[in-house]
């Protein structure tokens, strides 16, 4: 198993550590999962997100490259700026999605998904070789922590001095240094809450992690946390999971990510995308609740009242912000609307559900 | 009060002419926060290692082995607004149901000190 420079970190911390992705991760830390969540939601929590892959394109073809391969407009980016984007097959299947920043004029990182690293480097390397440009994977150069929570920003700028929240723009991109360590951090997460994500090289990622934590703990409540509070905060705010949300069989906009597309700039899968918005939509994703007890989880059938199976469940959990039962489906749109009446099969066992008002919690930088 | 545990990590203790049952504490560390627990129906029959309701992690849902053979008798209704209970006093307030049974059913159990033993050797 892949281990990031955390590692030893979290094994001392007696995090409970799983594989995710081919890596050894922390599931959860000694507060527990719905622990860290609130902790996050009210002040502050460090993640090692170091297993996602990070790719380095440079060169006077990287923006054209990428405008092609990234369904959002990379034009649209100025240096120093980030920005979310899917990648599709012709199809318009969604092969991954992915977070770019862009660095310098000819210079962007690209942040992809764990599980996905492979399949990407063969998908972009496919069609690089048209673009003057250099490719190159640097997951194993840096690691990567999401700091995130409403007490970030604020104790950020008494540890570093700077008036960072009137400077810093959400998925603006800054320098920072903490204790003399030198990172890179964008204003993003995937969380729901303020907070940054930062880029440090390895020989100094485990002195800054501890740096973190001590010097926040002098100012505010903070956590490290693990994945299993990652995946319901990003579930609260809508934010999809590839594999979950998110597969190679489903188009942007079945997945409410219209948005992420320019559709009047040009990329793999457009066509597709348009050919289904003329079209229209045969599925799409919805939040719902169960309002009788029990837990909805991925793979159980979502029903109608009447009792005909509509779609499946492709996340399931309980939600602590909203305190409730909740899941993701994909169903046909004339069940999409919020407070239709549901039900789902938990193991042959048929509960009553509601269609729920995307999000569920509203992101507090919004 | 003599506590008795089965493979499947639920433990048993006799409480008056009924059986209290619980989940180990080694278990729900194992399985982490609660987040809700199916529990068996009063008067359902339930069969000693078979399944008898689900415990729901953070991260999944996990079967719960029914440690004794008689009849469900009563259900710690508690749990259905206070799943973490089963985390914060597995052995006390997060018990799960009393079971009316046979003796036999409880001394087939293993005692604290083999679980542990067990425990060791599931770990090596």
């Amino acid at each position: 198993m892949l281990k990031t420079v955390l590692n030893s970190f979290h094994r001392e911390a007696g995090a409970r550590l799983v594989e995710y992705a081919g890596w050894e991760m922390p599931l959860f830390y000694s507060p527990g999962a719905t622990e860290e969540h609130r902790i996050v939601r009210r002040s502050a929590g460090l993640f090692d997100v170091s297993h996602m892959g990070r790719f380095r394109i440079q060169g006077p073809g990287s923006e054209a490259f990428l405008d092609r391969m990234i369904t959002s407009s990379v034009k649209a980016l100025e240096p120093g700026e980030s920005g979310y984007g899917i990648l599709l097959k012709e199809d318009g299947g969604i092969i991954d999605d992915i977070f770019l920043y862009r660095t310098g004029n000819e210079d962007f990182t690209l942040v992809v998904n764990a599980s996905n690293l492979n399949k990407d480097w063969d998908w972009l390397n496919h069609f690089a070789g048209e673009y003057d440009l250099a490719l190159s994977d640097e997951s194993s150069e840096t690691s990567l922590f999401a700091l995130q929570g409403p007490s970030v920003i604020p104790v950020l700028e008494k540890l570093t001095g700077l008036a960072l929240d009137k400077e810093w723009a959400r998925f603006a991109v800054m320098d920072l240094t903490l204790e003399d360590i030198p990172f890179m951090a964008g204003r993003t997460g995937y969380t729901g809450e303020d907070g940054v994500e930062i880029f440090v090289a390895n020989n100094r990622a485990l002195e800054l992690w501890n740096v973190i934590l001590k010097s926040f703990s002098e100012h505010c409540e903070i956590s490290p946390c693990g994945l299993a509070c990652r995946d319901s905060l990003r579930f609260e705010p809508g934010f999809p999971l590839y594999g979950h949300e998110l597969n190679e069989e489903i188009l942007p906009p079945e997945a409410l990510l219209k948005w992420a597309c320019d559709l009047k700039g040009d990329f793999i899968g457009k066509e597709a995308v348009q050919a289904l918005l003329e079209k229209g939509l045969e599925k799409k994703l919805i939040t719902l609740s169960l309002t009788e007890k029990g837990v909805p989880r991925e793979g159980y059938e979502v029903l109608s009242v009447e009792g005909d199976v509509i779609g499946t469940v492709v996340s399931g959990l309980y939600a602590p912000t909203v305190d409730k039962y909740c899941a993701n489906a994909f169903v046909p749109p004339a069940f999409t609307k919020p407070g239709t009446e549901l039900q789902v099969s938990l193991r042959g066992r048929v509960k009553k559900a509601v269609v729920e008002k995307r999000p569920l919690y509203r992101p507090s930088y919004r | 009060m003599e506590i008795k545990y089965a493979k499947t990590h639920e433990w048993a203790a006799k409480e008056g002419d009924l059986y209290i049952c619980g989940l180990s504490e080694y278990a729900q560390d194992k399985v982490g926060d609660v987040v809700f627990v199916e529990l068996p129906e009063v008067g359902a029959e339930v069969e000693q290692g078979a399944p008898f309701g689900v415990i729901e992690s953070v991260k999944a849902a996990n079967d719960l082995y029914s440690p004794l053979s008689g009849e469900v008798a009563e259900v710690n209704s508690t749990l259905e607004d206070e799943p973490e209970l089963v985390n914060s006093s597995p052995l006390k307030d997060g018990w799960i149901c009393k079971i009316k049974c046979s003796d036999e059913s409880f001394d087939s159990l293993m005692s604290a000190d083999e679980y542990e033993a067990f425990l060791k050797e599931q770990e090596d």
